[in-house]
């Protein structure tokens, strides 16, 4: 059985409330949309790539608690890391959130590690990985500045 | 159970919601060690002992495929399957058997009127008029024959109270307009069109109207000749039958008019390779092996609901309506869309200011009350509103007062979490 408070930590509540990164990024070199199409929420990715490393990532958009402080956080997590760190995360963080398991997560998720929770909840866990998938196709995208723009 | 004790009023006809309760053994149990509060309705029902032994009866005893065999299993089974046909036309109240085809739900009727009458009858410039309530199901088929026929869809607009534009809808009509598809209780909202009108005007314009009544069937009784629907389609799934079979009623002389939808063993009188002769109606429209169990559970489930009777639900389930739309409106940040309770289903459609509705049915599921959030498949509709998402609390005549003070306390632990 999932437990409520296990879900909503008092830091994703932080990040529900107050998200970081919560803006467009007006340099940005790579964006993608995510969208899932069976709740409605939906957000955007910006990042600003310097060769290998993610210099600054934003998001916007709207959605559950859950979507929000995990795109937040993720934020947080990849901003500064080199694409591979950044594939790492991802591949770490997906376990994580789909795993049923009750292993401890890896260090090296470090605050990412307050979402697995999720797990407990199988019809969130699309919740917490849509800003992911979002990320990966936003750094799969070819780079199209004239793509990213304020609409 | 949580809540306040509450003094009830009693309604206008003894209703036994204890007894009837009983009835359904999927609410019998607990969810996370509470009793199941089931309040996703609108999604799909609950099924009555009657209808699940019904249906494990006929595969025990009498299970054979129809309008074939010779053999007594056969012709039990055929017996049976049309039983349930006279079922559902003596509920909707249609003139004849013939005009009841069985389909898989409300989604393949509108999709087997696209593609025949349709297909049949759109040219370039025509065009089709929806409304701004419709489910996705009742704009894509239209979409996709309006696409390959060069047709148009026309769509009449809502209030911002969450009622149809009757004003705009009478000013839609013009020589090009070929059919109306308008759903009868909407889905998201629980707003209950007024289907009777619009019929008369469209026929004024000689117009054909589709009625999907997916929403209405299990709420309020429906006469289809009362309404003078030419067409009207619900699922079985909704009316406390199983899934996989539903009604599509159409008057005799249009459905004699349409091509047949699919081709297969049933629906033809003789087949030799260069020509094939179709069957009558029904069976023009059940191409392939029926759904001969679903049917017969849907009967049985028809038969369940006439012995409470419509009028009663329905007067059970406005109490129900009136008691909750007072209880949420003293919920801190509530905002509950549609219609007052007078021109509405029993739906709450709402949205709290500081939860998003996916985190409330999270928070309600633990709690043992089981409520849909998200867009209900009717985005236009949601984009209307301006928002993302609804939480969703659909009624039965199964639901009780204690569920719905059961509801609102746990919006208070909502409340708790996300304050």
């Amino acid at each position: 059985m999932g437990d409520l408070r296990e879900l909503y930590q008092e830091v994703i509540l932080d990040h529900n409330r107050r998200p970081h990164n919560f803006r467009e990024l007006p340099d940005a070199n790579r964006k993608a949309e995510g969208y899932n199409p069976l709740c409605g929420d939906h957000l955007t990715v910006f990042l600003r790539l310097e060769g290998e490393v993610v210099r600054d990532i934003t998001f916007v958009g709207s959605g559950c608690a859950i979507s929000k402080a995990s795109a937040s956080l993720m934020t947080d997590s990849v901003k500064g890391k080199t694409l591979g760190e950044t594939s790492a995360l991802f591949d770490a963080f997906h376990r994580m959130v789909t795993s049923s398991g009750a292993e401890q997560p890896p260090a090296a998720l470090g605050k990412l590690a307050v979402l697995a929770g999720v797990r407990e909840f199988p019809a969130r866990v699309k919740c917490a990985s849509l800003a992911w998938h979002t990320l990966k196709a936003a750094l799969t995208a070819q780079a199209a500045p004239e793509a990213v723009t304020t609409e | 159970m949580s809540g306040v004790p509450v003094a009830h009023p009693e309604p206008a006809t003894a209703f036994d919601v204890t007894a009837i309760r009983r009835d359904f053994p999927a609410l019998q149990q607990l969810v996370y060690g509470k009793p199941l509060a089931y309040l996703d309705n609108a999604a799909t029902t609950q099924k009555p002992e009657a209808v699940i032994q019904a249906i494990a009866d006929f595969y025990r005893h009498d299970n054979a495929n129809v309008h074939r065999g010779v053999h007594l299993l056969s012709e039990r089974a055929t017996s049976a399957y049309e039983a349930a046909r006279e079922d559902v036309r003596r509920f909707i109240n249609a003139g004849e058997a013939r005009e009841i085809v069985f389909v898989r739900g409300t989604t393949e009727a509108i999709n087997l009127v696209a593609q025949t009458f349709g297909r049949q009858r759109l040219r370039p410039g025509d065009e089709i008029v929806v409304s701004a309530f419709e489910h996705h199901s009742n704009i894509v088929p239209w979409q996709i024959v309006c696409n390959e026929k060069g047709a148009r869809l026309r769509v009449v607009p809502m209030t911002s109270a969450g009622d149809i534009q009757i004003e705009e809808y009478e000013r839609v009509f013009s020589d090009r307009t070929r059919l109306v598809s308008i759903v009868h209780v909407s889905n998201a909202l629980g707003t209950v069109n007024p289907v009777r009108r619009m019929i008369e005007i469209a026929h004024r314009h000689g117009v054909p109207v589709l009625v999907d009544g997916a929403q209405a069937v299990a709420h309020l009784p429906v006469d289809v000749r009362q309404l003078d629907a030419d067409f009207y389609a619900f699922s079985g799934h909704k009316l406390f039958g199983p899934t996989g079979i539903g009604v599509l009623y159409g008057k005799a002389e249009l459905l004699e008019s349409m091509p047949p939808y699919q081709a297969g063993g049933d629906m033809i009188r003789s087949v030799t390779f260069e020509r094939t002769q179709y069957n009558t109606l029904p069976y023009k429209f059940e191409a392939g092996t029926p759904d001969i169990a679903g049917a017969i559970g849907l009967g049985a489930a028809i038969h369940y609901v006439e012995r409470i009777g419509l009028d009663r639900i329905a007067a059970w389930e406005h109490e129900l309506l009136r008691h909750g739309t007072g209880r949420l409106a003293t919920v801190p940040g509530l905002r509950l869309f549609g219609p007052p309770a007078d021109r509405k289903a029993a739906i709450f459609s709402f949205t709290l200011s500081h939860a998003h509705p996916h985190d409330i049915g999270t928070i309600l599921d633990q709690e043992g009350i089981a409520i849909r959030t998200g867009h209900h498949c009717c985005q236009p509709l949601m984009h209307r509103l301006g928002v993302d998402a609804t939480a969703r609390a659909s009624l039965a005549f199964y639901n009780t007062f204690d569920e719905i003070d059961r509801l609102v306390a746990a919006l208070d632990r909502v409340q708790e979490v996300f304050g």
